[in-house]
């Protein structure tokens, strides 16, 4: 029989919340997995407090959750590896030219489903455009995509979310309610309604379309962040300062509550690299003349018996990027993680 | 130690505090409340230390926070050197809480992991920037870090890096940044290692007499409680069972629930086991939603009787002892706290046969 | 035969940060019928000790260096892990701190308490049901022919621990290893959980080993007490001496910190300092830093166990300076005893000059 809390805990994240009791928790106590002499896992945990005689004080550098995260990353081969295919893809992506001499779009229809070549090593699609230019610059539509969609929902999530969270009451109760009708909505099939109607050929409305859609999911995550965080006494003692709703958000719940936000946006966003070209295969995403690997994967897929370099290129690279954001994702959620610690 | 002033600087009278439970999606429909704090009257004297007992859901935690606002009451006053400072906000509120400050039971939540130990020191000051000019904050966080045991250096670390104790300790440093003539302290030692404990009990004993604080110390631990205060309050189920000194309350206890409670107590002496007698207790702690009619302890109690289903026992001297004084008489919740008896055979379980 | 015999038992942990050891050359051992508490701080290796008596270590990051755990003659660390499930259970078993995490929140209990009976004994399911609703019964819980049915967290904190209690005692086990079992629990519900446990224990004759921190529990119900403090048992003997007459300094300490009535108004005695870290156990004597009466070779030396009197050990090179080594009566001046003159203790001075070292593995 608790005494009852205002906010019922949320659902989603989880807080290392350390549990009373000047006791040990039942398993390994002390040493094991940086865990704090006195038992409750510490919330980032590196060395555990220990002092010498007299009040005495703490031990091991002064070290946050990014440190510490970091620390853990350079470590990592997997991080290593998945870093430096997205450093190259950012590259290519601002400046295509550094290693495409050509124009993406200057196309000799006499060239059409021509093999590799000296200097078209990829050889030429089915209306005689560089496979190899194509390929360069169809990375910067998925860059752009991916981290502007992840950004926007990003923010929108989190912030509806985190707010939604904190002040709780109606809104949130009326968020919550919208986040189920959008989670109702198939992405893809929702796509081809919408995007069906768009003409344009600029990244903009598939960005926005998946923003839209898939805000839901952030908003989620953050609000269970903001929830668990806003359960730690350190809030209340703020609040019990009289701290203002500002500050709690700011000072106090933001800066413990972004972490799980940061990794699903890393995560989603090799989802959108995928969703882009998905509706731009379907013919809904991007529309030539814009360059995307979804695109030329579209338009080389009736060749694939004859010209299969015409396909295997443009997936090949969508396939590595999606790879390489999944993989930063996993080992940023496991970098970031207090619990694995 | 501090005899007693007469003039209280706290006063809380019949505070209430009901949670609604509540049903339906969006549209909430109240069905009931739980009656976390259900009428308790006290005050505190400059100075003083009054010690809160009661075990988990009893409400004991739910007053601590009406007092520093964190729970608004549902009905009742609390008054802070004869103003009523239940329904303030704003300015005025911010101005009421620098003198009743908080420390937490759990030094590894109520330390935001994200600032250094000198940021939170210090967060009171930039909260309340009238309390200290700009350029004497450091100078400041460094003595109240000094004040509590700790090497002012550490102002640069995060709390991971310190011990549950040490913890404390800076809790108990953010607490008093602001000079609070009150510290509201919720199981303030209950989450520390047992040797760790008497060093905080102590600091604060010590900081009570430098600063000439007034306690409002809730905990579990009747020792702990009995040690450091001055008055001690029985709370059962969110109504006061019991107030007295704490010889009145420790050595004569009038009401059935303190004397199971004190006889629950392992004493660490183990020669005290023959002669222990516990009084042991009847079913469980009813619900806070649905709390019995009339004297909330009579479901377990052994004195119960009928009038004790129909009467709300007031938490007053018992008559018999009013007039003869001594240690017994001291306000009792019970309507049959003169009656000395005790439990000589094992009593009925629960409700039944109990006029519920 | 004793029947549970742990001899110089080492365990560390693997960390990313090194090696740290947990516990370093444990010895106790528990007899049929009774009851061996191990107090100690978080951090000292009482639970990891436990664990590795259960065979429930993680592991890794644990590891069992060194030592054996010799339950009725048998050392369990050489045996085979199928042959340690079986004695797992059915001759031992373990009562949690937190009864909602050890039982399963998607079975009724009556079915987790019958699958003992259906997994260990072969019993038929309602064979099985008509056992459990009997232990239920047994360890005092109202209706259990109703409750039965009912999920873990539709019951209290102190019923939850009950539970855990029939759960642990459905074989019948010779030995039950209790975690802080009561540590969660509200006084009166403690009182009454610690005294089913002394009760069963008594009808079963069982050996129970109660892991725990508060110094008042042990006092209640233990026949002897082991101290830990850092990873190693400091002090060791039947529980009426050490409350008297503590022979190391930590233990000393520990029971001066015990706010007393007549000490009210004045400091409460508190052991300087903070308990190791483990990763940085001091040299020596681990408690050296924060002890009163440390001279220089406990910076250096690693105290063996001296034999204070017969069945009672102090790992304190000085510990004829305690109230245990001289015999001073001011333990039971302090501790407000009326207890008679100690009858089991010998005076400091008949012991053989060094005292008698014991094998600290």
């Amino acid at each position: 029989m608790p005494e009852p809390r205002v906010s019922p805990a949320g659902d989603g994240a989880v807080a290392a919340t350390g549990a009373g009791g000047a006791m040990d928790l039942a398993t390994s106590e002390g040493a094991a997995r940086e865990r704090g002499p006195e038992g409750p896992p510490v919330p980032r945990g590196t060395a555990p407090g220990d002092a010498g005689p007299g009040g005495g004080g703490p031990v091991g550098r002064p070290r946050g959750l990014w440190a510490d995260a970091w620390r853990d990353l350079r470590r990592d081969p997997v991080f290593v590896v998945s870093a430096l295919v997205i450093v190259f893809l950012v590259v290519i992506a601002v400046r295509p030219s550094l290693i495409a001499g050509g124009n993406p779009l200057s196309c000799d229809l006499g060239r059409a489903q021509e093999g590799a070549r000296p200097g078209h090593p990829f050889g030429f699609t089915a209306q005689g455009c560089d496979v190899y230019t194509r390929t360069v610059y169809g990375a910067r539509t998925s860059v752009v995509v991916g981290v502007l969609a992840s950004l926007g929902v990003a923010l929108i999530g989190s912030v509806l979310g985190g707010l939604a969270g904190f002040f709780g009451g109606f809104w949130d109760a009326a968020l919550s309610r919208v986040t189920d009708i959008f989670f109702g909505i198939p992405v893809v099939l929702g796509g081809l309604v919408l995007l069906s109607v768009v003409t344009s050929s600029t990244v903009w409305p598939v960005i926005g379309f998946m923003v839209l859609l898939t805000w839901p999911q952030l908003s989620r995550i953050a609000r269970g962040s903001v929830l668990s965080v806003k359960q730690n006494d350190f809030v209340q003692a703020a609040r019990a300062l009289g701290a203002s709703s500002t500050r709690l958000l700011l000072r106090h719940i933001l800066p413990n509550a972004v972490a799980p936000v940061i990794v699903v946006a890393t995560i989603a966003l090799s989802t959108f690299i995928a969703l882009e070209a998905t509706l731009s295969y379907l013919g809904v995403g991007l529309k030539p003349p814009a360059v995307s690997w979804g695109i030329d994967i579209s338009n080389a897929s009736p060749y694939i018996r004859n010209s299969p370099h015409m396909l295997l290129w443009p997936a090949g690279a969508l396939a590595v990027t999606v790879l390489a954001f999944i993989m930063l994702g996993d080992v940023v959620r496991d970098a970031l993680d207090p619990k694995l610690r | 130690m501090a005899e007693r002033p007469a003039e209280p600087i706290l006063e809380v009278r019949d505070l209430v505090k009901h949670y609604p439970l509540t049903r339906g999606v969006l549209f909430k429909k109240r069905t009931g409340a739980v009656r976390a704090v259900d009428g308790v009257s006290f005050e505190l004297a400059a100075g003083e230390t009054l010690g809160i007992v009661g075990e988990s859901g009893c409400g004991k935690s739910t007053v601590a926070r009406t007092l520093v606002h964190l729970e608004r009451p549902t009905a009742g006053r609390i008054r802070y050197r004869g103003e009523d400072i239940t329904r303030l906000s704003g300015r005025a509120l911010k101005a009421v809480r620098r003198n009743i400050q908080m420390v937490f039971q759990d030094p590894y939540t109520s330390l935001n992991p994200r600032m250094t130990v000198g940021d939170i020191v210090g967060e009171p000051y930039e909260i309340h920037p009238e309390a200290a000019p700009k350029g004497d904050r450091r100078r400041r966080v460094r003595e109240l870090l000094e004040v509590v045991g700790l090497d002012p250096d550490y102002a640069g670390r995060y709390p991971h890096q310190f011990s549950g104790g040490q913890r404390q300790r800076i809790g108990i440093a953010r607490g008093l940044a602001l000079r609070p003539e009150i510290i509201v302290a919720d199981e303030p030692v209950s989450a520390l290692d047992v040797s760790v404990q008497a060093q905080v009990v102590n600091l604060m004993e010590r900081l009570q007499a430098e600063f000439g604080l007034a306690y409002l110390f809730i905990a579990h631990d009747l020792s702990v409680v009995r040690h450091i205060s001055d008055r001690v309050a029985v709370m059962y189920l969110g109504r006061l069972a019991e107030t007295g000194t704490d010889t009145e309350i420790y050595e004569h206890p009038t009401h059935p629930y303190t004397r199971a409670l004190l006889s629950a107590v392992p004493r660490p002496d183990p020669a005290a086991r023959a002669r222990r007698a516990r009084i042991p207790l009847a079913g469980e702690v009813p619900s806070p939603a649905h709390p019995p009619s009339g004297c909330r302890f009579r479901t377990r109690c052994w004195k119960a009787r009928e009038r004790c289903a129909r009467e709300v026992p007031e938490l007053a001297v018992p008559e018999a002892y009013r007039a003869s004084g001594g240690p017994a008489a001291h306000p009792s919740a019970c309507h049959f706290a003169a009656e000395p008896d005790e439990p000589d055979e094992p009593y009925g379980t629960g409700e039944a046969g109990r006029g519920a | 035969m004793a029947l549970l015999e742990v001899t110089g038992l080492h365990v560390e942990f693997r960390t990313r940060d090194g090696t740290v050891p947990a516990v370093s050359g444990v010895s106790y051992r528990v007899d049929a019928g009774e009851t061996l508490a191990v107090l100690g701080e978080s951090g000292s290796g009482k639970s990891v000790t436990a664990q590795a008596v259960m065979g429930i270590l993680d592991s890794p990051p644990g590891r069992i260096t060194a030592g054996r755990v010799l339950f009725r003659g048998q050392d369990l660390l050489t045996l085979k892990e199928e042959r340690r499930r079986r004695i797992r259970g059915a001759e031992m078993a373990m009562i949690f701190q937190d009864a909602l995490s050890a039982l399963n929140p998607v079975l009724t209990v009556g079915a987790q308490l019958g699958e003992m009976f259906t997994v260990h004994r072969g019993m038929s399911r309602k064979a099985a049901r008509a056992e459990a609703v009997r232990l239920m019964d047994r360890v005092g819980i109202p209706a259990a022919k109703d409750r039965a049915g009912d999920y873990p967290h539709q019951f209290s904190g102190g019923m939850r621990q009950r539970i855990m209690i029939a759960m642990a005692l459905a074989l019948e086990p010779a030995l039950i290893i209790a975690d802080e079992p009561t540590t969660a629990l509200d006084v009166t519900v403690q009182a009454q959980v610690m005294d089913l446990l002394a009760e069963l224990r008594r009808e079963l004759a069982m050996g129970l080993v109660l892991i725990t921190h508060d110094l008042g529990v042990v006092a209640d119900v233990a026949d002897r007490i082991v101290v830990m403090y850092a990873g190693r048992i400091v002090e060791s003997a039947p529980v009426r001496d050490i409350y008297r007459r503590p022979a190391h300094p930590y233990t000393e300490g520990l029971l001066e910190s015990v706010p007393r009535v007549d000490r009210k108004g004045r400091e409460l005695y508190a052991i300087k300092g903070l308990p190791p870290n483990p990763r940085r156990i001091p040299p020596g004597c681990a408690f050296h830093p924060r002890c009163p009466r440390a001279r220089e070779v406990c910076r250096t030396e690693v105290p063996p166990q001296f034999e204070v009197a017969p069945e009672r050990t102090s790992a304190c090179f000085f510990w004829r300076e305690t109230p245990g080594g001289t015999g001073a009566p001011d333990g039971t001046e302090m501790r407000g005893g009326t207890e008679m003159p100690g009858g089991t203790e010998t005076p400091g001075g008949t012991r053989a000059p060094g005292g008698t070292e014991e094998g600290d593995g």
